[in-house]
């Protein structure tokens, strides 16, 4: 037994006793424990195993920044890993394990690596398994290095996303944030407070301090129950600000419900997202000790110096019984005063500083307590955890001490990495030894700790004026003191001297990396993987470039930090994607007649974001013969097709006509009212990026179609060049893409279908010929019907207000039962147009096809400008060797042939000519029916080629014009 | 994430908005006196400033319309939004 609970004093409900299971044997603790606290009071010494050599290791910290306590807490899908044991809230019936272990962290097989770690130096991984390939060995290498087993079941939880805006977001409510925050809300400013732990205060909740005459912990408890009931500030506790970006948008992470790896308790979100964007930021995220580095300084029992202080203060929990203190500066004084108090023994205080400030010393001394000036540690002994180090005095004689505990302090960094993000530059502050802010690059000030700034009423003070306080600040009772540090980046002596302590990275790999060159921080950060572990190297990063700097011989301020990067603190997937999963990741659209698919028995798949019906499998049937059948039926009786999602453009205005005129590769102009046209936009690198149908509504009205995938990027193209190149033209545009159903007759019955469902006109082939459009009534709704096909059969497209699409749909079907009208799904559609030949965009083209290419040289004729147009007469446009669009039968067999399979002549060995586009199998012919972008394929219909479909394999097919023709070269429809 | 001044809509967060690169660039015409390099310059050749850029934005999930926005690509500072069509300000003094 070493640690051990004290019998009074601390924030933990002694009457609310806790059970926990931590490697599978149970412990008691109380209501305000963390895994961390109550582990330390239950004297268990090894809570985890080093990340590469597998070295037992205990508790370092009590914060955020512990390195060695990495804990899996729960089980199944609820299952959280990698977890720091001090932020870890205890509740009852928690479950953790180490991670990174294996079978336990106290024996561990793993450990046989630190027996050969002389053999694994930085870099050894990379240097060794180089042959044949590091791939055969990184699966292996990952295994034994992995840290936690995250859950392979569905996270059950819920998380979710906010927003929010405020005049002050204020990080961190220690003495300096409080202030801030306190003086802001006074002032009525919309503010929101910070704080990661579950209660407020900072420092203030086990450093001794009276603030306005109380406690400093009353005082925080009561300045944050003020600040919380001011109408427009918030509090928000158990929440990390995790990223700073540009113009002041933090992204906080706040656990709402449920301690980790128990159930939530009720409706909340287990976690929540913040994005926040304040006016202005006080940064007030205090500091993290520095640990020394020293030979052994890795051993359980050996800790930070303010974590002894604050296990003791704040948890009741002494970390041993027999302590000696390691310092290079004034505050490790306080550890020393916090284990008398508490009734532990401290054997001796090692400062590494020949003098330090007399009354440093002289208190201890007081106390009966050995102070040796000048002198360190140079070993620690003990297995698994501490009972002994080893000290070099002043005059290098060694003394071997008896200790259960090393508290240690080898200065302080300021938490400047929510500045660092913000883009802010720091300084190296040679006094103190440490990297503080220096210039501001947003509207935001570090203040306390963080900025540099130890004193508790300079705190407040400097709080207090950032948050716009006026009058005088919160009074604290005692003058600040100066404390003083003498850098001691390494102690000089042989043996494994951890700086990472997560990663396993040693004073020597740094040597090593230093040896070899990788000076710069950022190289020696990749060569030997210090912080980059899952705390970003919070308590190694200084530690390690100032060694480089010894090593190198340059200044510390010139060797400079790695960038900080967010997260601050590590952050779930479920968090970070909030409601954003599953059905809700990417919604997709449904289509008006929806539900009368679902009846008709589609199979539904998603295209451009819609979900569609693919086909409409009968009983027992396959889809492929589903669509076989449905696209015959197109071809012997009628079909009906949903098309509600190609784009519709309404464009009008007197310039109607010239705006389409300039936009489209085709003239547009001439088309009389109540005609329609097919038209190709490009783009002005003279690419086709769209094709469709557009009909004239009156002179100066034009219904724009576009392809589905088309219909929101074509709209915003259309108003591009209206609002950037040509703002003076008189048109408006409005896409109405859903306002709009479209329901397609289409087959050699579509006509005597829509006659029998009754419509208001006459729809004789010479009455409503091939691409006219008309508005009327069928079946009694106001409907809209363009005279156009894609399927090669006599076609009605019928268009009706969205609202009334399930209606026409419930009639046409009524209308076409004894016609054998089919519902025809996507994928027979397009067998029927591929066997037309008809180009489907995208499919067939991709983004350097041209007009040309697709058979439309004939626009290079018009004699006006239009969007690419100029293009079209570049030199790499005007090549005869181009792919050009074509259609390929197969010589050798029916069956079709892949779609993506390159296409060669059979005399050359290698190399492609084009390739296959689209594909299938023809229900009408029997056989396969493709279509091919080939190598001036126009040029060579009839030439035989081989489709490659293996090493060495090939299918003979010919080039043919697209589409299938019948005997005599004819079109399949006449 | 930056918060862009809409002259429409006031200031809104980044993810309202999509960048159309780089602004002024002057469409040469006619097409038919139009040499293959300047056509070339037109559709290819973009700056990249260290230091102010000016930029074509669209409020695309807000009020859909475009304008030009001055931005330092060194700080994200965005010095002058202004409407399509106008003059760049003068930013003398920032460059």
């Amino acid at each position: 037994m070493s640690g051990r609970r004290l019998p009074g004093g601390g924030r933990i409900d002694r009457n609310r006793p806790l059970n926990f299971t931590f490697e599978g044997r149970p412990y008691r603790g109380y209501v305000g424990d963390t895994l961390a606290s109550a582990l330390l009071a239950a004297g268990v010494r090894v809570v985890g195993r080093s990340f590469k050599y597998h070295r037992p290791r205990g508790l370092l910290a009590a914060g955020v920044e512990e390195a060695n306590a990495l804990v899996q807490v729960g089980e199944g899908a609820r299952a959280e890993v990698n977890l720091r044991a001090t932020e870890v809230e205890l509740h009852e019936g928690l479950t953790a394990r180490a991670v990174n272990c294996w079978p336990s962290a106290r024996f561990d097989v793993g450990a046989v690596n630190n027996l050969f770690g002389r053999l694994l130096p930085a870099g050894f991984y990379y240097k060794t398994f180089m042959w044949p390939d590091w791939r055969w060995f990184e699966p292996v290498i990952r295994r034994a290095a992995g840290l936690g087993r995250p859950s392979i079941l569905p996270d059950p939880d819920r998380y979710e996303t906010r927003h929010a805006h405020c005049d002050l977001l204020v990080v961190g409510s220690g003495p300096a944030g409080l202030a801030a925050a306190l003086a802001a809300s006074r002032r009525g400013e919309r503010v929101m407070l910070v704080e990661q732990d579950p209660l407020p205060g900072g420092s203030l909740l086990w450093r001794p301090a009276q603030i306005d005459g109380r406690s400093g912990s009353d005082w925080a408890e009561r300045a944050a129950a003020e600040i919380a009931a001011a109408p427009d500030a918030l509090v928000l506790t158990r929440t990390t600000a995790i990223g700073y970006f540009d113009h002041n948008a933090l992204a906080l992470l706040e656990r709402v419900a449920g301690a980790a790896g128990s159930p939530g308790p009720d409706h909340r979100p287990r976690q929540r997202l913040w994005s926040v964007r304040a006016r202005r930021v006080v940064l007030a995220a205090g500091a993290l000790e520095r640990p020394l580095v020293f030979p052994g300084n890795d051993r359980p029992g050996v800790m930070l110096a303010s974590a002894v202080s604050e296990y003791a203060a704040r948890w009741a929990a002494r970390a041993g019984d027999e302590a000696v203190v390691f310092t290079n500066n004034d505050s490790a004084y306080a550890a020393a005063h916090a284990l008398l108090d508490t009734g532990g023994r401290v054997a001796a205080v090692v400062d590494s500083r020949p003098a330090p400030p007399a009354r440093r010393t002289a208190s201890l001394q007081a106390r009966g307590v050995r102070t040796l000036l000048g002198a360190s540690i140079v070993a620690t002994h003990g297995r698994p955890a501490l009972t002994g180090v080893t000290i070099r005095d002043a005059e290098g004689h060694d003394h071997r001490v008896a200790a259960d505990v090393l508290a240690m302090s080898g200065g302080w960094n300021p938490t400047v990495h929510l500045f660092s993000q913000s883009g802010g530059a720091l300084v190296w502050d040679g006094e103190q030894a440490l990297f503080r802010p220096g210039r501001s690059a947003q509207a935001e000030v570090s203040v306390g700790a963080a900025a540099g700034e130890f004193g508790l009423s300079t705190a407040i003070e400097q709080g207090w004026r950032a948050g716009g306080g006026e009058g005088a600040p919160p009074l604290a009772d005692a003058a600040d003191e100066r404390w003083t540090i003498g850098p001691l980046w390494r102690v000089p002596a042989r043996g494994k001297a951890f700086v990472d302590f997560q990663n396993d990275v040693t004073a020597d790999d740094i040597a090593l990396s230093a040896r070899e060159n990788f000076v710069s921080v950022e190289h020696l950060k990749r060569y030997t993987t210090l912080g980059m572990a899952a705390d970003q190297g919070k308590t190694s990063n200084v530690n390690a470039l100032a060694i480089m700097a010894e090593l190198t011989g340059r200044p510390i301020a010139d060797v400079g930090t790695t960038r900080f990067r967010p997260p601050f603190t590590p952050a779930t997937f479920g968090a970070i994607g909030g409601r954003a999963r599953g059905e809700l990741f990417q919604p997709l659209r449904r289509l008006p007649a929806h539900d009368r698919h679902v009846q008709a028995g589609a199979a539904f798949e998603e295209y451009g974001g819609w979900l569609r019906p693919a086909h409409y499998p009968g009983a027992g049937e396959s889809a492929h013969a589903a669509e076989q059948r449905e696209a015959l039926a197109v071809r012997r009786a009628v079909g009906l097709f949903d098309g509600s999602p190609l784009g519709k453009i309404d464009v009008v205005g007197a310039d109607a006509a010239e705006f389409l005129d300039r936009i489209y590769a085709n003239t547009l102009s001439t088309l009389k009212v109540g005609r329609a046209r097919y038209g190709l936009m490009l783009n002005e690198q003279g690419a086709v990026i769209d094709d469709g149908v557009t009909v004239r509504l009156a002179a100066d009205h034009f219904l724009v179609g576009t392809t589905g995938g088309g219909a929101d990027r074509i709209a915003a193209w259309l108003e591009e060049w209206l609002q950037c190149e040509w703002p003076d033209l008189d048109v408006l545009v409005a896409p109405v893409t859903t306002a709009w159903a479209v329901l397609t007759l289409s087959g050699p019955k579509a006509r005597d279908v829509l006659d029998a469902a009754g419509v208001d006109m006459a729809i004789g082939e010479e009455d409503f010929p091939h691409m006219t459009f008309r508005e009327c009534r069928v079946a009694g709704v106001p409907a809209r019907i363009s005279r156009v096909s894609f399927t090669g059969e006599v076609s009605f497209e019928v268009s009706v207000a969205a609202d009334r699409a399930c209606e026409l749909w419930d009639r046409l079907r009524l209308a076409g039962a004894p016609f054998g009208l089919a519902p025809v799904g996507i994928e027979a559609w397009m067998l029927l147009r591929m066997e037309m030949g008809y180009l489907h965009l995208g499919a067939d083209t991709d983004g350097a096809t041209t007009p040309d290419d697709i058979g439309w040289g004939r626009v290079l004729k018009r004699r006006r400008d239009f969007v690419g147009r100029r293009s079209l007469t570049r030199p790499e446009l005007l090549r005869k060797d181009r792919l050009q669009f074509v259609g390929v039968e197969a010589v050798d067999s029916t069956v079709p042939v892949p779609v993506g399979s390159h296409l060669r002549s059979p005399g050359l060995p290698s190399g492609s000519e084009g390739y296959v586009t689209s594909s299938g199998l023809s229900p009408t012919l029997g056989r396969g029916v493709a279509l091919a972008m080939v190598r001036a394929g126009r040029s060579r219909y009839g030439e035989e080629l081989l489709v490659i479909t293996g090493e060495g394999r090939g299918r003979r097919v010919r080039v043919t014009v697209p589409g299938v023709r019948g005997p005599g070269g004819e079109p399949l429809d006449g | 994430m930056l918060l862009i001044p809409c002259p429409w809509c006031g200031p809104r967060d980044e993810i309202e908005f999509r960048c159309g690169g780089q602004s002024h660039i002057q469409r040469p015409e006619p097409f038919d006196a139009v040499s293959d390099e300047a056509w070339a310059d037109y559709l290819f050749t973009r700056i990249n400033p260290k230091g102010v850029s000016y930029e074509r934005w669209l409020h695309v999930f807000g009020c859909r319309q475009w304008f030009n926005v001055a931005r330092d690509t060194r700080t994200h500072e965005i010095h002058a939004v202004y409407r399509m069509g106008e003059p760049k300000p003068d930013l003398r003094g920032v460059e």
